[in-house]
């Protein structure tokens, strides 16, 4: 696969993700346009903002579009704040609701340590995932966040920060990642690759 | 385990990455991009770039040196230096910043801090200060310098850095101007001042020499990072080799990276 759909939902910075896809010679359409959606051959949601931003898909459509294309079997990759997108929400914005593909919710760390929790933690990554294809566990990766989802059975890679939580989801074509690949060095370029290379089982 | 970080820092003149002693005297280091991509190879864990000259001569941050840096960058790569307001930031994030550091802006309007969080997310907003001691005051009465430190800004250190945090600065970049460019150390009880005063994390930047600087600020000064130039670049140490001694020394570290 060689074209990638990057939502552009105005929250924030999408330059380094259409760079890290780019470099991995992606060919890179960013776009709005749940016609555009519908038609992708892999959509990725980037994320870098508040969770209320994703409220902006609901109203333009997009969510409707994502929903149908993931439930048709294209590949969908959150990152961030795009892969709390996949769950029922976020005690970050209470009142918008994500697409709900994990019926959890995701919520803030727990006092105690310093947050955001920002930097390079380990991954523990479970065997079976495709997404990590090829990376070993305790590989690191780069992370910047205040909310996280709680580990579940679709956990592909676990991170632990004071408690332990979700830093990849994948089941079936639906993934989401809450660390930056883009910002990862080459763990993060394999996962966008692995990513660009999905195949349907 | 969340590791520390180790930030490499360009410092950039007219286009080329320069390094100065106690923000002076400056000499000539090399090609931004290309510095900075071989910093990111040898396992710095964040570029940071700096148009040093940018505030005092009133001109915008070198955006094409910016693009050229973030092109080929995926490590976090952060811009300071000219960034007056919003605009200037979106500009910066344009050419491929993940993050932009702004410092005598945000004591000029504080407001800034929030404005810019507001739309790229209070992660993306570094504070920078530039702090000295005064003489035989406490470390929590060091003042904050602005205009690359040629001027007072009539703020205390660690007031100034509880300010930034409570209006959403994401982290701090905290510069020991008494350390910066002396290769002596970091100011650990400076260090220790402001990030037991805040929640966000500090960045712990000026003085940078040996491994042992390093584990001394993160464990005596709580840092969550630490920043470094000048060592880098002239190849008293890569990034890597420090690393391997920080691990040795007990600190987590992101190695192999």
């Amino acid at each position: 696969m060689n074209r990638a759909t990057v939502i552009d939902y105005k929250a924030g910075n999408l330059t380094s993700v259409v760079n890290a896809l780019r470099h991995l010679r992606a060919k890179v359409t960013v776009t709005e346009s749940p016609a555009d959606i519908a038609c992708a051959d892999c959509i990725v949601l980037p994320g870098v903002g508040h969770f209320s931003a994703t409220v902006r898909l609901e109203q333009t459509g997009v969510a409707a579009a994502v929903r149908a294309a993931v439930d048709g079997g294209t590949p969908f990759l959150g990152i961030c704040v795009g892969l709390q997108w996949l769950f029922a929400g976020s005690t970050e914005a209470p009142g918008c609701a994500g697409l709900a593909a994990f019926p959890e919710m995701c919520d803030r760390f727990a006092p105690g340590r310093k947050i955001p929790h920002v930097g390079w933690n380990s991954l523990e990554i479970r065997p079976a995932s495709r997404l990590f294809a090829g990376i070993s566990s305790g590989s690191y990766a780069y992370f910047t966040h205040s909310y996280r989802a709680p580990v579940i059975q679709a956990t592909v890679a676990v991170t632990d920060y004071a408690e332990p939580f979700t830093a990849a989801v994948e089941r079936a074509n639906a993934m989401g990642v809450q660390f930056h690949p883009e910002k990862s060095g080459e763990t993060g370029l394999r996962v966008l690759r692995n990513f660009l290379e999905w195949e349907p089982c | 385990m969340l590791t520390r970080r180790i930030i490499a820092c360009l410092d950039v003149n007219a286009g080329r990455v320069v390094k100065g002693v106690q923000f002076i005297d400056l000499v000539d280091a090399g090609d931004p991009a290309e510095l900075a991509a071989r910093h990111a190879d040898a396992g710095a864990d964040e570029i940071v770039l700096l148009d040093i000259t940018a505030t005092h001569e009133n001109r915008g941050t070198l955006l094409d040196t910016v693009h050229r840096t973030a092109q080929r960058l995926f490590v976090p790569f952060t811009v300071g230096g000219g960034i007056r307001n919003a605009e200037d930031a979106a500009a910066v994030f344009d050419a491929g910043a993940d993050k932009v550091s702004i410092n005598s802006a945000a004591l000029r309007r504080p407001d800034l801090i929030g404005e810019i969080g507001a739309k790229f997310g209070a992660q993306a907003v570094i504070v920078a200060m530039d702090a000295r001691r005064v003489s035989s005051a406490p470390v929590e009465e060091a003042e904050v310098f602005v205009a690359g430190g040629r001027k007072a800004a009539g703020r205390r250190v660690v007031e100034w850095a509880r300010e930034a945090e409570s209006r959403g600065a994401g982290e701090i970049l905290l510069t020991s101007m008494d350390s910066d460019g002396t290769r002596a150390g970091f100011d650990c009880e400076l260090t220790a001042a402001v990030s037991q005063a805040v929640q966000i994390p500090v960045i712990a930047s000026g003085g940078a020499g040996n491994a042992h600087h390093f584990t001394q600020v993160f464990c005596e000064g709580y840092a969550d990072a630490a920043l470094a130039a000048g060592i880098f670049h002239f190849g008293i140490a890569d990034v890597r080799s420090l690393k391997e001694e920080l691990r040795r020394e007990g600190i987590p570290v992101r190695l192999p990276c």
